[in-house]
């Protein structure tokens, strides 16, 4: 454990927070956004805001592949696996994910879906070569981290000459989705928060490197640090934000040398380009449309698509009208904000995107720190009487 | 346990041999079975008896009683397997009233087709876990059901046990200013599960800590029982939710020190290789005891001087809270809450 440790270093953290406090313009309020769901994991769960001097905020960006993924997906993969030929091949996280009417991929399961928990694209190869007689779908979902593995499951079945295996493709881009923060339709409709920064996310720029966010720090004028999963990594990123905004600076920085390069894992980038290709437009829950903001397979590998294999549509389906996951994921509101937090929507009982993986604002804030509310209405209460 | 037909004995073909219908048909391969396997590995006199049901005299006291399913998957894992699991799991809940455990039934449910040998090893493991404890299993029941209808093997094991007298431990005891002892490192038995776990089996030397508690126990109710309030075996859903269910019950909140829980350096590697929380593993070996101010230092002592306890930590003390919140400081300086798990616990994807 040596080397974690090193990461969660409490003194070290409380000397970076003071270098934090010092650097903070005391007449300005920094707004960080940290994009991926990893981070926000990692504020919630090491209580990294009771560090922070009160004019650093962190918002929490959409950065969970399970949150985002829209509920007519839900919908289909549901569908999909009831047909008896099929076997769906899916993550666990995802079994629980809402879908329309409070089905789910757990409950399509209970009803006689031949549904089965993976925990690597690998497995779901090695259910499809020991069951040829069934179609063997895996349930492909996530941000530049998991897209190689699809792309390494792809390989394989080409090479085994696998007949039976297929992929739903769910997978997103992080880059345009923090562009679709910054600048869309919603974002007019929303009002904007004020986003000074971002904490950029550190399993995605290993394998495309810190190289893509260049564009976007130099057209929106925001500084981005590629920074690591760690608490001391997250807040070692947030000191390096504040310089940046003090010295009026907008440039990509890499916190996370010890695994991020510049330009990634080149070969990892080549087989997905082989495989994949941009969607023109892809529905993030949350946020709606996102232009170019997700991968389908290129059409000579059509066989291996199951949405073309097996004519899935995709249902238009809508999320609970009172669900703030929109304004959440722009950081416009705080979970607590939404009327349904910790009422109808909790965890075991999830409305909203946010609310369904542990990475997903709404949940870790309800997980780890919603007794901050209530401290502060308690102390407002004694203020009062 | 219905011990039928000695005649016409054929040996039960231990190496070989399945779990087939018959055996649990209560016919003579029954009888075979249970003479063959269980009473073999239990063997007691109350057993040997050969009744449905077994008499026992009991002094005059408060009593207490529990049963409890396992279902464990894999049925073996380093350390232990279903049937030690289904031995240390109800002598504990009994040892949590403060009690002393007395006596244990075991009722099995055998899928079709399962491997006699390994059958016969869960019943070795379950007699040598009850005869170690001192607490014997006294009468039982076989069912055998069609293949499909039950993962290998299911146990069910109930127990009794009286209470001291003067002792009397209740969830809605804790009161702030209270103590929080666990009894040793955490996360160890779940952990060791799961690297057994099909899909996700890993290298660990971590075994389960699977122990019947009722001597840590006894210990700690003779160093300072009165000042008990109340304790709690944190199996599944960790110490995460027994401190929940704690303060939910109580209506109490707990500030617990991360800094404070034992956790052995490979539990909390494997835990962050998998994604998990080790407040949420499962433990089958360990308590959490709520304990009054002035009686902490005698019975973490009591804990400390037993074999079972040796590594007790104090890990924080009951606060008033109407939301019953379990608070911790975390090692890195911030505060959270520590929050029942929803759904399975499962690893992270990304
Ligand atoms: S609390 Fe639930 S309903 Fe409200 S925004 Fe979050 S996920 Fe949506």
């Amino acid at each position: 454990m040596k080397y974690i440790d090193e990461y969660r270093d409490g003194r070290l953290a409380k000397d970076i927070a003071l270098q934090i406090t010092a650097a903070a313009n005391p007449a300005h309020s920094y707004h960080f956004m940290e994009f991926c769901g990893g981070h926000t994991h990692a504020i919630s769960r090491y209580g990294l805001e009771d560090l922070l001097p009160s004019n650093v905020r962190m918002i929490h960006g959409p950065g969970c592949p399970v949150c985002v993924l829209p509920i007519g997906r839900i919908d289909a993969a549901i569908a999909l696996a009831m047909r008896p030929e099929i076997t769906l091949c899916t993550y666990g996280d995802l079994m629980r994910v809402p879908g329309s009417n409070g089905s789910s991929l757990l409950k399509a399961k209970a009803a006689g879906g031949d549904i089965r928990m993976v925990y690597s694209t690998l497995d779901a190869l090695r259910i499809a070569e020991a069951e040829p007689d069934r179609e063997v779908v895996f349930f492909a979902i996530g941000f530049e981290t998991t897209t190689p593995p699809t792309a390494l499951a792809l390989r394989f079945a080409i090479d085994k000459g696998l007949r039976n295996f297929s992929i739903f493709c769910n997978h997103v881009l992080t880059p345009a989705a923090i562009q679709n923060i910054l600048e869309s339709p919603d974002v007019r409709k929303l009002g904007t928060v004020k986003i000074d920064g971002f904490i950029g996310p550190a399993h995605v720029s290993t394998v495309i490197g810190t190289e893509p966010y260049e564009f976007f720090a130099e057209e929106f004028q925001k500084p981005v640090v590629v920074a690591g999963f760690e608490p001391l990594d997250v807040i070692q990123a947030i000191l390096m934000l504040v310089r940046q905004v003090n010295d009026g600076r907008h440039e990509v920085e890499n916190q996370y040398i010890r695994a991020v390069t510049a330009f990634g894992n080149e070969k990892a980038q080549a087989e997905v380009a082989n495989f994949f290709e941009l969607r023109e437009s892809f529905e993030w829950r949350g946020l709606g449309e996102v232009p170019y903001g997700a991968l389908r397979l290129r059409p000579q590998y059509a066989i291996y698509d199951a949405e073309k294999r097996f004519g899935m549509v995709t249902p238009a389906a809508k999320d609970n009208p009172a669900c703030e996951c929109g304004a959440i994921l722009r950081g416009v509101k705080k979970p607590a904000d939404c009327k349904l937090f910790g009422t109808v929507c909790t965890p075991d009982t999830p409305m909203g995107s946010c609310m369904v993986s542990s990475e997903g604002a709404c949940a870790a804030h309800w997980t780890y720190g919603r007794f901050r509310e209530h401290a502060k209405a308690r102390e407002a209460g004694r203020a009062v009487a | 346990m219905n011990v039928m037909m000695k005649t016409y004995r054929r040996k039960l073909d231990l190496k070989n041999g399945r779990v087939d219908l018959s055996h649990g048909a209560g016919g003579r391969a029954m009888g075979q079975l249970i003479e063959g396997i269980f009473h073999r590995a239990f063997d007691n006199e109350w057993l040997r008896a050969g009744n449905d049901q077994s008499a026992f005299t009991v002094p005059g006291g408060r009593m207490v009683m529990t049963t409890d399913g396992y279902v464990v998957s894999p049925l073996f894992f380093p350390g232990g397997n279903i049937g030690s699991l289904a031995v240390h799991g109800t002598i504990n809940d009994i040892a949590m009233a403060g009690a002393r455990p007395l006596y244990l039934s075991a009722s099995f449910i055998i899928e079709e087709g399962f491997p006699l040998a390994d059958l016969d090893r869960i019943a070795e493991t379950m007699g040598a876990a009850s005869r170690e404890a001192g607490v014997p299993i006294i009468t039982g029941d076989t069912k055998v059901v069609e293949r499909g209808k039950a993962d290998g093997v299911f146990i069910s094991t109930a127990g009794v046990g009286m209470v001291p007298a003067g002792l009397d431990l209740r969830a809605n005891a804790a009161r702030p200013g209270d103590a929080v002892i666990v009894s040793g490192s955490i996360g160890d038995h779940g952990v060791a599960v799961m690297s057994k776990r099909e899909n996700l089996e890993f290298d660990t030397d971590i075994v389960s800590d699977s122990a019947a508690l009722h001597g840590l126990v006894a210990a700690m109710v003779e160093g300072g029982g009165q000042h008990i309030r109340l304790m709690r075996d944190p199996t599944r859903g960790g110490i995460a939710a027994t401190l929940n269910e704690i303060a939910n019950q109580s209506h109490i909140g707990f500030r617990i020190d991360e800094d404070a829980i034992p956790i052995k350096p490979e539990v909390a590697a494997a835990c962050e290789f998998l994604g998990l929380d080790p407040l949420n593993v499962a433990n089958e070996g360990k308590l959490v005891a709520v304990v009054a101010p002035e009686g902490k230092d005698r019975v973490f002592a009591a804990m400390r001087a037993h074999s079972l306890g040796g590594e007790a930590a104090l890990i924080g003390h009951v606060v008033e809270d109407d939301n019953c919140f379990v608070q911790m400081a975390t090692s890195f300086g911030g505060g959270r809450i520590v929050d029942w798990l929803s759904g399975e616990q499962l690893p992270r994807i990304c």
